[in-house]
């Protein structure tokens, strides 16, 4: 079988001494298509950002396979759209993988470029500046970025918020097509009927993994429960999670046959708390 | 005409190194004050400008009033603040309009005492206003080099600074350019500051580089053409403010801020982008 597309290996995220993704092992197959579910602060965001290497782990680590390379959509609400770009000026910063500061664009990047501006839907808008754009349009654009990035990895953060209908399907048959090209993708999703209707795998977080799995195995109402219970908030006074003892280490849920050992912290004076 | 436009610049060495030191100063330090303002830190720049006098004033105490000592400690200074406040900002909870404040305040603090210790008021003065009408050589040299080394690194960033204010996030997660960009860019607004203040002062250097950045925001809606354009303001400005300065005995440094203050409110009322154009059509619209 082919290596994993992404392996988590113990992996914490967090902020300011508290976690948000405690402890998270498993493997992600290359070519899968995977929602990733849970409420409001149960870790997706910070998730996505700590596979894409924005934010580093405060302990274990997110391994990409090698030679792979990864696209990632944040939230539209990290871009200024009052900056005076285009939206070809938008869509052209997905050539930054292949071009990086100096490169020149070519001619064939440009019809690539204008390829995805069609792929998208948004023919006779590439002049148009970001803050005339409507959040529909603007997806579409941020869609096209991550079609010119030509990734083997995608990692799309909400993307369907406050999107109407029309313009989630078209997203969604994008997805559905980079699936077909056999790119491994990660969405970050709340409506459950799309999951269930589009996406095979799901991830169901609440800051530990609930459940993992095919979706239909993985949303059923017990396991959407537990989620839900989960505590949103953090305690300052919450003991600090030491290895090897306790319950910290009981949350395996073994994914692809990857379970938790309990060892190998390094970093004891700082490390997450137990939430 | 002639008189009143060429004949200052040709008859007096000392109009045409203000013009060439000034001229040099707007094509350096406008399309910094371009990015600056697209990356809502304005009044960063302001704050800056007071960072700098610290070391301005060591160098001055040191040395007197001799350019290269001045210099280098304002440099120090203003790197100190602008990687600090940086790094505050870039690393803990908090923004970087409140820890530049905060840097910038300790600062110019640190620099009116130091002044105090020795010199009286009219040196106080001359570091916050400086003398364009005085520039020598060295200052014409010192001018000239920051430009050049300005415009070769905003050249060489230009694709990071932009992904950097449209899209920081994005910019991370394709490049690691993302945080060194932020301060090189810092550097470059601490550089030209520094290069403005022997001829502008501390104080009016951060005019040139904000009042046609401002400016040119209201004729535009690309950031390539906004430099450009902001570079034209700022050349506009200071040939005017020369002329204005030279004409009716007034000082050269506001009068080149005032002038491209002018280039300013004309912009605010008549730019596309202005009221004026806002008012007119407030009661007309397109079918689509």
């Amino acid at each position: 079988m082919a290596e994993p597309a992404l392996t988590f290996r113990d992996l914490t995220l967090g902020y300011h001494d508290h976690p948000a993704v405690h402890h998270l092992n498993g493997t992600v197959k290359q070519g899968s298509l995977t929602a990733i579910v849970g409420s409001n602060g149960s870790g997706k965001s910070t998730l996505m950002k700590g596979i894409v290497g924005v934010l580093k782990p405060m302990a274990g680590q997110s391994v990409v396979v090698s030679g792979a390379t990864v696209a990632y959509l944040p939230q539209q609400s990290e871009l200024d759209r009052s900056f005076p770009a285009r939206v070809i000026d938008l869509i052209s910063m997905g050539l930054w993988p292949k071009r990086g500061l100096l490169g020149r664009f070519t001619s064939e990047d440009k019809a690539r470029v204008k390829q995805a501006l069609m792929g998208v839907g948004l023919e006779g808008f590439e002049g148009r500046t970001l803050d005339t754009l409507s959040g529909g349009q603007l997806q579409r654009a941020l869609f096209a970025r991550v079609l010119v990035q030509d990734a083997d990895i995608i990692l799309l953060d909400e993307p369907f918020n406050a999107i109407d209908a029309r313009t989630v399907r078209d997203l969604v048959a994008l997805i559905k097509r980079w699936h077909g090209e056999d790119r491994t993708v990660l969405v970050v999703a709340h409506d459950l009927d799309l999951v269930r209707d589009n996406f095979p795998e799901t991830l169901l977080l609440a800051r530990r993994p609930v459940a993992w799995g095919a979706t239909t195995e993985v949303l059923t109402p017990e396991n959407l429960l537990k989620a839900r219970r989960f505590d949103e908030a953090w305690h300052d006074d919450a003991p600090w999670c030491e290895p090897m003892h306790g319950q910290a280490h009981d949350h395996g849920v073994g994914h692809e046959g990857h379970v938790h050992a309990g060892h190998d912290h390094d970093h004891h004076s700082h490390g997450p708390r137990a939430a | 005409m002639y008189d009143f436009f060429i004949a200052p610049f040709v008859e007096f060495g000392f109009m045409q190194r203000a013009l060439a030191g000034s001229l040099m100063l707007a094509l350096s330090s406008c399309p910094v004050g371009v990015f600056l303002m697209l990356r809502r830190m304005s009044l960063a720049g302001d704050a800056m400008a007071h960072a700098i006098l610290p070391g301005a004033a060591v160098g001055f105490l040191l040395y007197g009033l001799e350019i290269i000592p001045m210099t280098v400690g304002g440099l120090i200074a203003g790197v100190i603040v602008a990687m600090g406040a940086g790094a505050v900002s870039r690393f803990t909870i908090q923004k970087e309009d409140a820890s530049m404040a905060a840097f910038y305040l300790i600062s110019l603090a640190l620099g009116v005492m130091i002044v105090s210790l020795r010199g009286s008021s009219v040196d106080l003065m001359h570091v916050l206003f400086g003398t364009v009408l005085a520039l020598n050589d060295e200052a014409l040299r010192l001018i000239a080099s920051i430009a050049a080394v300005t415009l070769l690194t905003l050249a060489v960033f230009w694709r990071a600074l932009v992904a950097e204010c449209l899209d920081p996030l994005f910019l991370r997660s394709v490049s690691r350019l993302g945080t060194p960009v932020h301060f090189i860019f810092l550097g470059l607004v601490v550089l030209n500051l520094v290069g403005g203040f022997q001829a502008l002062g501390t104080l009016l250097s951060v005019g040139l580089m904000m009042l046609p950045a401002a400016a040119a925001r209201f004729w535009t809606n690309r950031v390539w053409t906004m430099c450009l354009l902001a570079l034209a303001i700022g050349f506009a400005a200071c040939v005017a403010g020369l002329l204005i300065s030279y004409h009716a005995a007034l000082p050269s440094g506001p009068a080149i801020i005032l002038s491209a203050g002018a280039a300013y409110l004309f912009s605010i009322i008549t730019g596309p982008r202005g009221v004026l154009r806002a008012r007119i059509n407030r009661h007309r619209h397109r079918t689509a």
